[in-house]
């Protein structure tokens, strides 16, 4: 048995002759082409992913701007309506599904399994080239007849049957293609994690960002279908006027609502669940000790997935929902944050005594935590019916939702790219400029959305573009904290090109650290290693070995007992 | 056995990383796993049932909840569609022989079989298109035909493209063609995607003749 160490990973034999998969480009062309190289794609995905995020940032702009004054001065209401629908489509459908998903999971998920790429190369590829058209086609809308869509990115009807037809439809094209991509990648995740392990790598010894990824790939698989289906009979009902969901004709509002929830409920955790496997790998890294309580990880993980399924209703508590379900539907989601709380615990508990490195990547995942668990709060208040029925469709729901996905989601995401930035270019970020990002971003995020919390339990609207002067100075507040969130971006901007080419030199392994995409050079070669790919049986064994307890063997004594008793 | 030490005591532990001299997994880049693509077109046809396991929720809670307006219920002809579902099941055993055949290295057999399963699928089709033709309701009339159509039609799509994957496979059947006894993968791929449709429509006839 021959053992490697981060020092071995010099080009040992031939490195292959031609780049694999036929006439391929090199250099920076391969990430403008059909490329079936996971890293090239898991790449494109990103930094297409970054575009759309600054597109829906700049909406959310002139969201915020309208708002910091109480009447209707910065853009027609219509207009308002189609930037709230854009930015709600761009960035749940073109930012964070994509990259957290399809970006990080495309380039990690091949060196976690010890495979060379991702089970189906071509599949993969088409997955991520069906995105561009879909968000060009988006944009377009915004110049058809009649504007873009104008319902949100709820499409409810009849709202989206009766505003104008011709953006309403694009935008069903958009999200029925990205739709498509979703359950191509997420079919693909599956395949490799299940089928494509390297032999002896069992599936309790994976880092836990696998696991994320199989949960939420289960989810895509089970539930964009639906919201597919859903789309294409509402299409229906605009286009050739037949009457699913239109109840002049007969039709059954409610019934949208459930299939579309049962899409967009998981939805959230597969925007999440992938978060959260992201942190449990950046943890232990930079807290220099083992991701605490591994299998309860896992199936937290697992208890979530199957939860997530059932408790959609719970967005439908004012839709007329009989008192069984209002009961099921609220209990069913209350027991969601018993694994949620599990992980938040296992991150604290990995957090715990360890020799923390608060670098760019640590403050992001942190912070995460803070954010995330603040969001969660609400969320369980949300759960509840009488409270619900207060807060439903006011700035409560919004504030909750971008504690979620922006504090939780977003925040990984920058954790991520400053934690993996060196293992894709080679080169080091700029920590002062990171730390700088981040404050700026904190700071920004919770001034932006933290009052939304009070104007929401005091009645304000979500989605209308006037609002009562009483809420003036709390909206004037949080349209400065989003000035912050979009100067903040600025300081990130610069780093990652800067950094690129000035940079300082990574070396194959900056953060010693022990997950598989480290084992090999920075950036990684085309079939990710030269030679055997490394056996990686334990991923998280940091720390020194007589202070590390094997929880799957452990007896009560040694959990409690500990040495000194 | 030595172990890895990233350059720094704190991490010192026991088999972190260890490259086992196990054979290689290789596979080539750009090709794709043979056991796993059944796997993923599994995955597939469950991400498609779910299509439908949508459209059969919407049309049992319309059932449920909406009622017609009077004069539209419809009393449904039994006996074409019954003849249609028994061409479809009659066709996934035919195409479960011509993968027998296949396997036996009987080519002639298999492509004459898949002949005949394709011959059944597009008799089903022309019995759907007859009874589309000799029914009293439009796709617009009211919310049951909307779905009635949704549903066989979403359906009939599936059959159509089950229909061309079958002649494509019987063309790749000719010997020295791609699809051998060694190389089933085209075959199965059709039979799994053939046994697939025929279970939705098994469900469909039963909620929208029967129930
Ligand atoms: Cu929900």
């Amino acid at each position: 048995m021959t053992l490697a160490s981060p020092t071995d990973f010099q080009p040992q034999g031939e490195p292959p002759a031609s780049s694999p998969g036929g006439l391929q480009p090199d250099g920076w062309l391969r990430y403008l082409s059909f490329s079936l190289d996971h890293k090239v794609i898991g790449l494109q995905y990103l930094v297409c992913g970054f575009f759309f995020y600054f597109l829906g940032g700049a909406l959310a702009g002139v969201i915020r701007t309208e708002l910091a004054s109480p009447i209707s001065d910065f853009v027609s209401r219509e207009t308002y309506n189609e930037v709230l629908t854009l930015h709600g489509t761009v960035m749940i459908f073109l930012w964070i599904v994509p990259v957290v998903n399809g970006a990080f999971g495309n380039y990690l998920i091949p060196f976690y399994v010890g495979a060379r790429d991702m089970a189906f190369p071509r599949l993969n590829a088409v997955a991520f080239w069906l995105i561009p058209p879909a968000g060009l086609l988006l944009i377009t809308s915004y110049f058809v007849q009649g504007g873009a869509a104008q319902s949100g990115w709820t499409a409810y009807p009849p709202l989206s049957i009766t505003t104008p037809a011709l953006g309403q439809v694009l935008w069903i094209l958009s999200v029925l293609l990205l739709g498509g991509s979703s359950i191509f990648g997420g079919i693909n995740f599956i395949a490799t994690i299940l089928k494509l392990r390297r032999p002896g790598l069992k599936m309790m010894q994976l880092p836990m960002y696998c696991w994320a990824m199989l949960g939420t790939s289960i989810l895509v698989v089970l539930s964009t279908p639906v919201l597919a289906g859903t789309l294409i009979l509402l299409s229906f009902d605009i286009i050739a006027h037949t009457g699913f969901f239109n109840p002049a004709l007969g039709g059954n509002v409610v019934v949208y609502q459930h299939l579309f929830w049962f899409y967009s409920h998981p939805a959230v955790y597969i925007m999440v669940l992938p978060a959260f496997g992201l942190v449990s790998e950046i943890l232990p890294i930079h807290a220099r000790k083992p991701l605490f309580g591994y299998t309860t990880m896992v199936y937290s993980i697992m208890g979530i997935v199957v939860l997530g399924l059932v408790v959609w209703a719970h967005h439908m508590f004012t839709s007329g929902t009989p008192p069984w379900m209002r009961l099921f539907f609220t209990i069913a989601t209350s027991f969601i944050a018993v694994p949620t709380g599990i992980k938040f615990f296992n991150w604290l508990a990995t957090l715990w005594g360890g020799k923390i490195a608060l670098n760019s990547a640590m403050l992001f995942a942190c912070a995460f935590i803070v954010n995330f668990v603040f969001g969660g709060i609400t969320g369980v208040a949300l759960a509840q019916v009488p409270f619900d029925i207060h807060v439903h469709d006011t700035y409560f729901v919004v504030a909750h939702f971008h504690y979620i996905v922006y504090g939780g989601t977003v925040f990984v995401i920058f954790s991520s790219v400053y934690h993996w930035y060196p293992k894709f270019t080679g080169r080091m970020l700029n920590e002062h400029l990171g730390r700088f990002h981040f404050l700026l971003t904190f700071i920004g995020f919770n001034l932006c959305f933290a009052p939304q919390h009070w104007l929401g339990l005091n009645g304000m609207p979500r989605r209308v573009a006037e609002y009562d002067p009483s809420f003036a100075t709390w909206n004037q507040v949080s349209s400065v904290g989003a000035l912050l969130m979009a100067i903040s971006s600025l300081p990130f901007l610069i780093n990652i090109l800067v950094s690129a080419y000035r940079g300082e030199i990574a070396g194959d392994n900056p953060w010693r650290a022990l997950t598989p995409e480290w084992l090999t050079t920075s950036p990684p070669p085309v079939e990710n290693w030269i030679g055997e790919a490394p056996l990686v049986t334990h991923p998280y064994g940091y720390g020194s070995a007589q202070d590390q307890i094997d929880l799957g063997a452990a007896t009560g004594r040694d959990l409690w007992g500990g040495p000194g008793l | 056995m030595t172990s890895l030490a990233p350059g720094n005591s704190d991490t010192e532990t026991r088999d972190v990383v260890s490259t086992a001299a196990v054979a290689h997994a290789g596979h080539d880049h750009g090709g794709e796993h043979a056991d796993a693509r059944l796997f993923g077109l599994a995955t597939f046809l469950v991400a498609d049932g779910m299509t439908f396991a949508g459209f059969f929720a919407a049309y049992l809670t319309f059932r449920a909840v909406n009622p017609l307006p009077p004069g539209s219920n419809y009393e449904l002809e039994l006996v074409l569609p019954a003849i249609n579902t028994m061409l479809l099941l009659v066709s996934s055993y035919t195409f479960h022989r011509a993968g027998r055949g296949l396997l036996r290295g009987d080519g002639p057999a298999c492509r004459l079989w898949l002949l005949l399963t394709a011959a059944l699928g597009a008799a089903f089709l022309a019995g759907q298109m007859v009874e589309y033709f000799h029914l009293p309701f439009g796709l617009t009339d009211n919310l049951f035909a909307s779905t009635f159509y949704a549903l066989t039609g979403f359906h009939g799509l599936h059959v159509t493209l089950g229909v061309i994957c079958i002649l494509i496979v019987w063309w790749q059947c000719r010997s020295g063609g791609r699809v051998a006894a060694s190389t089933p993968f085209g075959l199965e791929a059709a039979e799994l995607y053939w046994h697939f449709v025929d279970g939705i429509w098994v469900i469909l006839f039963g909620i929208l003749y029967l129930l």
